[in-house]
């Protein structure tokens, strides 16, 4: 049984915008989560990194936010990448057929430096 | 047959998370292991939203009654609503994110994964509609690999 609360904080950096996740993501609280990431992306960083080492719950409608996020990154130009996903997070992305989508990173370090 | 717990919930999707919380918590009690719980939680929380997307087209329309119940080597958990007909049929599955062709880049619908994550994560899913609501049932099969009471 997950913990409740949702936190989201953001850390630009030159080459991409940082997203740290933590918490649980369901249908209640995906589009605060959508709308963090779009306003990276509104702001000018056409690269994300959506670090969710953090995210002990995600069902579809976070997923549904982040490929939303990735299409729109892909049309500027941009890529989202992850980094450090939690077990349960990449046992979601997999059932959804979305492993292959995305590049995984151990950690935010290596992510960042990708782009 | 074990005892039938119920609990009822508004349609509102800050509400989930508590029938969750209770399908879980029964999820634990039948002794199921920590893997078999999540997957319960979450094909709950997907039936959960699916019936205020659309069976309610929106929160706040009508109530969903939750159910857990084991039964032999069963965890039957029962979702009903008394909204509009839900055909799982009509819900087309979801893309094929792996393929460039149908992937999110060329793809922008992101329906169908709610009913794709019960059929995956559960046993048997079955949908059923009586006229005055629908009713989804998800079974959990109680296997030995499950987590015993102390």
């Amino acid at each position: 049984m997950s913990n409740s609360t949702l936190n989201i904080s953001t850390e630009n950096y030159k080459r991409a915008a940082v997203i740290t996740v933590s918490g649980r993501v369901d249908s209640s609280n995906a589009a605060e989560f959508d709308a963090a990431l779009k306003n990276a992306l509104a702001e000018g960083h056409h690269n994300l990194v959506i670090e969710l080492s953090g995210v002990n719950y995600m069902s579809s409608a976070g997923l549904r936010a982040i490929v939303a996020a990735h299409r729109e990154s892909h049309k500027k130009g941009g890529d989202v990448c992850l980094a450090s996903p939690s077990e349960r997070v990449a046992e979601v992305l997999s059932l959804a057929g979305l492993q292959s989508v995305f590049t995984v990173y151990p950690d935010t370090l290596a992510a960042v430096g990708s782009f | 047959m074990g005892s039938k717990h119920t609990l009822t919930i508004p349609g509102r999707y800050e509400k989930i998370q508590q029938v969750c919380h209770f399908v879980a918590q029964g999820a634990v009690q039948a002794g199921l292991g920590e893997s078999a719980v999540f997957h319960i939680e979450l094909a709950c929380d997907e039936a959960c939203t699916n019936v205020i997307e659309h069976a309610y087209g929106g929160e706040d329309v009508g109530e969903i009654e939750v159910s857990w119940q084991v039964t032999g080597k069963q965890f039957v958990l029962t979702i009903h609503d008394h909204g509009r007909p839900f055909d799982p049929s009509e819900v087309l599955p979801p893309p094929d994110y792996s393929d460039p062709e149908t992937g999110p880049l060329n793809n922008s619908r992101t329906g169908g994964l709610g009913v794709h994550f019960m059929r995956k994560l559960m046993d048997e899913v079955t949908f059923h509609f009586d006229g005055e609501g629908n009713t989804v049932t998800l079974v959990k099969k109680i296997t030995g690999e499950v987590k015993r009471k102390a």
